[in-house]
Order: C-alpha cells, then sequence, then structure tokens
C-alpha cells in the first residue's frame, strides 16, 4: 500500500538519521506600529515552521498583524516595561531583548534566526550568534537553501554565494530584497515568555526621531533620491511634494545629508540605509530597483514640471 | 585612567573599482591597492582624541592578517597610537577568516591587556558585515555601543549618541565597553611626515591566534562570487511629458 508522505512523517521517518527539520525564529520588523514582514518572507524560503519573537512594552497590536501573516507558527510575546523606549520592540533599555533571545534559544530548537538588517538587527543578531559560537550573515538578498545565501560585498559590487556549515544560521535580511509577507490568511497562536530582568549594563536615554508619514526608506516600492545637486533644504520640498505625489519614500546621498539639507536618517547608500548599492553620488544607481530615473539638468524645472503634471492628472 | 585597544583592518582602498576573478574565487587583490578601512580610520581618531583629552592613558592599534597588515599598524600608530599589535594570520586561514574569529581574538586580548575600551569600526568596505564590534561584546559580556556618532566619557559611563533607523538615539554604558565608529563620529586626521617618523620607533608586538587560545576554524564558505546583474541600457527622454510616458508605459506609474 502507498501512503501519502508529506514532510512531518518524512522527517519522523528520517529522525533516527538526524536530519532536523527546518525551525526558524523571525524577528518581525515593524514601522510605526505598522508591520513589515520581510524577514518573514526569507524565512518562508528556507522552509520549516516560523516563529516570531516580539518584545516590547505593548506589543498587542503588532502581535495581532503577525498573527495574521501566511506562514507564522507561533508567536512568542514578551511584554514587559524593560523594553520600554518610544516604539515598541525596537529600542531597549538594556541588554533585556539579547538576553531574551539567548534564553529563547536554550529553550526551543532552533536551526535558523533572522532579522531584517535594521538598526535593531544589525545590532543584535551578531551578538546573539557570538554567544552561539555561529557566524552571522549580514544584509542577505537571497535565499537559495536551508544552507546557502546570496549577499552584497564591496557596497554592492560583487554578489557572494555563501554556504553555512554552523548548527544554527543566523541571518539578516535586506528589505528591499525580498517581497512583502501577505498580511491574511495565517492563523498563528500566541505564547507568552517570561521576560529575562535588567542587568543594569546599559540604559536608555532618549531618542531624536524625523517623525515621517511617508513608506520606510528600506521597504518602500519607490524611492526618489535627491544629492547636492538640488544645492538646499528647500529645494528638497519639490522632491518631497513629487513623493507625495508618487507614494514613494525620499532618500539623498551623504552629501546632501553633511551639507545639511536633509536629516541623516534620509541617507541611502554604503553607509546610509542599503536600499541597493549607491556608488556614484550624483547619479542614482539603484541596482536592485526595478526602474531607475536619472535626472541631470534642470532638476528643479523637472521636478516642478513633474509634480505639475501629475498634480493635473489626479 | 585606562587602556583602549582600537582595531584596524587592511582593505582594499574605497577609490579603487574591484574586479572579480575570471575563476568567481573571489575579488582580485594581488597588485591592488590597499589603505586602512575608514571606519577604522575613525575609530583610531576617536581614541587618539580621547587620549589628548586625558580621559585614557594608552591606545594598542591591533590587525589580524599577514605581513602587509603592519603597514596598517604603522598608519595607525602615524596618527597617535602607542603600540601595535600584529596577530600573524596567513593563508587558508586568512582567507576564511570572519567576524566570529576576529571577536575571539579581541575578546582574549582585551582580557590580556586588560583594556577598558575597544573601538572599532563599524564595518570593513569590503565584506560590509557589520558584526565584529557586536561579536566582541557578546563573548566579553560587555555592553556595545555601535553606529556611534558621538561618544562622551561621564566617569566610569559612556554616553553614546548612536545612529538608527529613523534618526538618532543616546545611551549610556558601564565600561568596560565596545564602541563601534561610524561615519559622522569624527573626520580622521592625516599622519603628518614628523608623526610617521617617530612611528617607525613604536613597538609592534607578534603573536599568533593559537597563543591568544583562538581557534580560527571557519564553517562558512564562499562558493562563487559574481559581478552584479548589469542594468539594461538606459533611454534617453527629452522632456517630462516623455519620461512621464515612458514611466507610465513601463507600469512604473
Amino acid at each position: 500500500m502507498f501512503t501519502a508522505i508529506n514532510r512531518r512523517s518524512l522527517q519522523q521517518f528520517l529522525l533516527p538519521f538526524q536530519i532536523r527539520f527546518q525551525s526558524t525564529l523571525v524577528r518581525a520588523e515593524h514601522h510605526n506600529n505598522q508591520l513589515t514582514p520581510i524577514a518573514i518572507t526569507a524565512a518562508s524560503k528556507v522552509g520549516g515552521e516560523i516563529t516570531c519573537l516580539e518584545a516590547g512594552t505593548n506589543c498587542a497590536m503588532v502581535a495581532d498583524q503577525i498573527s495574521k501573516v501566511q506562514g507564522v507558527k507561533k508567536i512568542l510575546v514578551a511584554q514587559h516595561d524593560c523594553y520600554k523606549g518610544l516604539l515598541p520592540g525596537d529600542f531597549w533599555k538594556d541588554e533585556s531583548p539579547f538576553i531574551l533571545g539567548w534564553d529563547i534559544f536554550k529553550q526551543f530548537n532552533f536551526t535558523h534566526f533572522c532579522a531584517g538588517a535594521s538598526a535593531f538587527g544589525k545590532n543584535l543578531l551578531p551578538r546573539l550568534s557570538a554567544k552561539l559560537d555561529v557566524a552571522t550573515l549580514s544584509d542577505i538578498t537571497e535565499v537559495k537553501s536551508q544552507d546557502t545565501f546570496v549577499r552584497t560585498i564591496y557596497a554592492g559590487n560583487a554578489l557572494a554565494t555563501v554556504k553555512c556549515n554552523e548548527k544554527v544560521k543566523v541571518f539578516t535580511v535586506r528589505g528591499t530584497s525580498f517581497e512583502l509577507a501577505a498580511v491574511a490568511g495565517g492563523r498563528a497562536a500566541t505564547e507568552q515568555v517570561a521576560s529575562p530582568s535588567p542587568v543594569g549594563m546599559s540604559e536608555w536615554l532618549e531618542q531624536s526621531l524625523t517623525k515621517s508619514y511617508r513608506p520606510e526608506l528600506t521597504s518602500a516600492k519607490v524611492v526618489v533620491s535627491g544629492g547636492r545637486g538640488l544645492k538646499s533644504g528647500e529645494n528638497f520640498k519639490l522632491l518631497y511634494d513629487l513623493t507625495d505625489k508618487m507614494g514613494a519614500a525620499v532618500g539623498d546621498t551623504r552629501a546632501a545629508v553633511d551639507a545639511g539639507y536633509v536629516p541623516n536618517d534620509m541617507q541611502v547608500g554604503q553607509t546610509g540605509k542599503i536600499v541597493a548599492p549607491v556608488k556614484n553620488p550624483f547619479a542614482i544607481m539603484l541596482a536592485q530597483l526595478k526602474t531607475v530615473v536619472l535626472i541631470k539638468e534642470a532638476i528643479k524645472l523637472a521636478f516642478f514640471r513633474l509634480v505639475e503634471y501629475l498634480e493635473h492628472q489626479h | 585612567m585606562s587602556r583602549v585597544l582600537v582595531g584596524v583592518k587592511r582593505v582594499i582602498d574605497y577609490a579603487v573599482k574591484i574586479r572579480v576573478k575570471p575563476d568567481h574565487s573571489g575579488v582580485v587583490t594581488d597588485g591592488v591597492k590597499h589603505s586602512m578601512n575608514p571606519f577604522c580610520e575613525i575609530a583610531v581618531e576617536e581614541a587618539v582624541k580621547l587620549k589628548e583629552k586625558k580621559l585614557i592613558k594608552e591606545v594598542v592599534a591591533v590587525s589580524c592578517g599577514p605581513t602587509q597588515v603592519t603597514e596598517t599598524i604603522r598608519t595607525a600608530l602615524a596618527m597617535g597610537c602607542d603600540r601595535g599589535i600584529h596577530v600573524e594570520v596567513s593563508g587558508k586561514d586568512y582567507e576564511a577568516m570572519g567576524p566570529l574569529q576576529i571577536s575571539k581574538i579581541f575578546a582574549a586580548l582585551a582580557k590580556k591587556e586588560e583594556a577598558s575600551l575597544i573601538i572599532l569600526g563599524k564595518q570593513a568596505i569590503d565584506d560590509d558585515c557589520n558584526q565584529t564590534g557586536q561579536m566582541t561584546a557578546a563573548l566579553l559580556d560587555w555592553p556595545q555601543g555601535t553606529f556611534a556618532s558621538e561618544v562622551t566619557i561621564d566617569g566610569e559611563k559612556v554616553k553614546v549618541v548612536r545612529e538608527i533607523d529613523g534618526g538618532l538615539e543616546t545611551i549610556k554604558i558601564s565600561m568596560p565597553a565596545v564602541l563601534t565608529a561610524d561615519l559622522r563620529l569624527n573626520t580622521p586626521r592625516y599622519a603628518t611626515l614628523p608623526n610617521i617618523m617617530k612611528a617607525k620607533k613604536k613597538k609592534i608586538a607578534n603573536m599568533k591566534p593559537a597563543d591568544l587560545g583562538v581557534d580560527m576554524v571557519s564553517r562558512v564558505e564562499v562558493l562563487r562570487v559574481d559581478e552584479p546583474p548589469t542594468r539594461l541600457a538606459g533611454v534617453k527622454v527629452e522632456t517630462v511629458d516623455d519620461l512621464v510616458a515612458k514611466l507610465r508605459a513601463n507600469g512604473t506609474i
């Protein structure tokens, strides 16, 4: 008799041969309480079970969104005051999220651990992986298999295909390289986890954030980037008008940031947010975005007319 | 009064246009200009400034790699570091060396040298990992102040302004600690000729990872290196109306 072998029963059959079923722990990104589930997409390409970890002072809304994402099996929620910061889950008061991650790892049997390559993900994941004595793969752009990934090196001027033979694969995910996971159709179970007591080595004092209703830079579908050629902060207003019409995010080059036209968090490029690799500060070469428009001459006039045109159309 | 360890990495110079080897095993490095990683220069500058403010006593520059890295250590000494440590790694070990191995070396050195601060660059411009500082802090169980754009020592604590998504964040961490330098932390000085001459007399100690009890085994292998996909040729348009029409046709707007 033939029986349909699904993944679960195949795994049980193979257990004596010590093949581990993929089980990924994901720290899902969110921006202003809006979920941007890119790391979840990357995790789903690894295959296997996905568990999300959410820590913060008020996790209910984000946890609810995550539970609806296709492919997420379970959410571990650690809600505690020790995670106080202006945005839930993103900023911490001390080493607690790290210690939490460590406790979770000892408790469950994850084979993979990933997060978006945000300031938080880049700050936390390597610390955790060093404790596990495994390497971290930063800013991956493609998942080829459960142990093979692609990432850029030399500011995007080369691509490296890397095989990770570690017992646990830890990686951060580049936001613009994966589609957002659908926030529908999922029905994940939520489980509360205990929060560790604060160690007191670090103290969070304050933040100064630029509030924006525009799409977050690293996951936007369209980015309009201005450089020093715009010549002043006032001219950047033209950029804002354009992007408002298009529903795009605004970026700028390091030169413009240094010249004081715009705040540092809008910087794109190797040393700013990696949207897609930028080499030439005066042209916009965003290799991984789908369409690139370079405007060289008469920038002011072109933007003004484009805004006018789009206003006319809508 | 304290001792600071600063890590410096020898990388292909930032202005060089890199080429992928025809056999796709890596990037061409032979005969190519190398220099100190720009973020490491910023780290050195910060350490030397702290010493000039008399907040720390000694700055030790550390680099891991083959003989050539001593040039990079000499540059750090010319910028104002007091002495250097060259951890010899060459051949296959050097090619496979990554943040995990380096962080183990730094953690061991920090204990040996009784350092109170380790300042590293945020990332190297070759592998773009952005991990070594965080990993070193984990191995030592020290707090980390990463992507630092401003550092102030306040008694036994360090106030760090960090560059994060969305703006800046200020944290206060206790020493000993690990800091990683971001671009806006400072503007590194040029080594002047008198300082370059003085640097020749400063000591660089030699050691091997085994002397520090560090295992250099790496479990990450690079299968191949490729050029990024070439973009299709561009289309030039003359007027804004043409541009909008093209974007419409393309499905972009």
